[in-house]
């Protein structure tokens, strides 16, 4: 197996982990954490496709690469957006669920 | 199999291992921790996928600045965990999402090892025109030249998720600074890292800056060391976040992307197009531009983590 197979099906396997912990998990908190590992298993997709267009004297395809540098930044603003969301939700509610009766019974006006 | 596919192997088996104790974890820090650790050895998969800058990106922002902002947030969290963690989601959603994540994995692990044969590629492209901008790294080509655009409107995002971020605050709290982020006595020893280790992380980043026309590195990975040395320092309390109302601040964090645009809009006057550097002048202006970048991104990085303004503001 080359190394572009065996980090593939690692990508492939991480994203489903996160999906996996996306749905599943009742905490917003480890959602986030989750929705990140399935991002982090798309980004290795990506660097396996780029690894693949080996050409011209490159060890790969610079343009899925720079992509990726791109898309690891726009993860990394998403969730720093979603804690602060989490974080007032604490603020606010005083309890971090997603659950509907919890937001209601403890929501409070400041 | 060779020593090298072992050596694979066995990196992917561990980056599996910690993904999934980030997802089982029973506690959110430990999970927060899990985190640091994953992206760390997915730098070291980046590395053995021979994209030492996105390992560098990883490494810095994926572990690095994101683990920084989940730790906090666990810890900001734990008193609530208790109360979450006694209802756990109904056995027919758990093996339901198991299914679909299976199916997913599954899918996108079949397309992954039947891609066409050769595989397409642009960096014959990348590599023929490198001459046009006069640098010699092909992804700081693509990010600064070739696809201007995203890395433009990147800068953009994280100025969005920034204003995101700071509208969340209360309306008496506006302008004012974000919650402090020490909490350690002023002997601790983390107070002397935070005054010995700012200069060479300084040095550093300028460095990586500079490097990254020809050599791994860039305008973001520079940016973000200076954030993290930046962030150190609020932590150890040597100085505290600026109030969000603060104007010099707020340059600082449109400078990057203003400079891009600028030069942007020059380029249909002078250059081919929107973003088309005049071919004399390409490395000089990218250069400028990445310097301009390099600070928009520290400030930014560190206000992102600083958070929404938490203390009244003093005038």
């Amino acid at each position: 197996m080359t190394t572009a197979a065996v980090f593939g099906i690692c990508g492939a396997l991480a994203a489903g982990l996160g999906l996996y912990g996306v749905i599943a998990n009742p905490q917003p908190l480890r959602k986030i954490l989750a929705f990140n590992l399935l991002s982090s298993g798309v980004f290795l997709l990506f660097g396996v496709v780029a690894r693949r267009g080996t050409a011209a004297a490159f060890s790969g395809d610079p343009v899925p690469q720079a992509l990726v540098i791109t898309g690891i930044v726009v993860a990394a603003a998403g969730t720093a957006l979603a804690v602060a969301l989490l974080l007032r939700l604490l603020q606010t509610s005083g309890s971090a669920t997603l659950t509907a009766e919890a937001a209601v019974s403890d929501d409070t006006v400041e | 199999m060779t020593i090298d596919t072992v050596l694979d192997g066995g990196l992917a088996a561990l980056v599996l291992a910690v993904g999934c104790w980030i997802i089982v974890a029973r506690d959110s820090f430990a999970a927060a921790v899990g985190f640091v650790a994953y992206g760390l050895l997915l730098t070291l998969v980046w590395v053995r996928l021979d994209a030492i800058d996105v390992a560098l990106m990883e490494g810095a922002i994926g572990s690095g600045l994101t683990g920084a902002l989940l730790l906090r947030a666990s810890s900001r969290l734990r008193s609530t965990e208790a109360s979450v963690a006694l209802e756990p989601p109904p056995f027919i959603l758990r093996a339901g999402a198991a299914l679909l994540s299976a199916i997913v994995a599954a899918m996108l692990a079949v397309a992954v090892l039947y891609l066409p044969e050769p595989a397409p590629t642009l960096a014959p492209e990348a590599a023929a025109n490198a001459g046009a901008t006069g640098m010699g790294n092909a992804v700081t080509n693509v990010l600064m030249a070739f696809r201007a655009m995203d890395t433009m409107l990147e800068k953009v995002v994280l100025l969005v998720a920034l204003a995101g971020i700071w509208s969340l605050a209360r309306d008496r709290l506006w302008g004012g600074r974000p919650g402090p982020l020490y909490r350690t006595d002023p002997k601790a020893p983390l107070t002397f890292l935070a005054q010995v280790l700012p200069p060479i992380g300084i040095v550093t980043g300028i460095y990586m800056l500079w490097v990254g026309a020809d050599a791994p590195g860039g305008a973001f990975q520079g940016g973000t060391i200076i954030a993290a040395m930046w962030l150190l320092v609020m932590m150890a309390g040597l100085a505290d976040a600026p109030p969000v109302g603060n104007r010099r601040m707020r340059l600082t964090l449109i400078a990057g992307p203003l400079l891009f645009l600028i030069v942007g809009f020059g380029g249909l006057w002078l250059g081919d197009a929107f973003l088309g550097y005049p071919a004399a002048y390409a490395k000089p202006l990218i250069l400028v531009i990445e310097f301009a970048m390099t600070l928009t991104v520290a400030v930014t990085l560190g206000l992102l983590i600083a958070g929404p303004p938490e203390r009244e503001p003093t005038s």
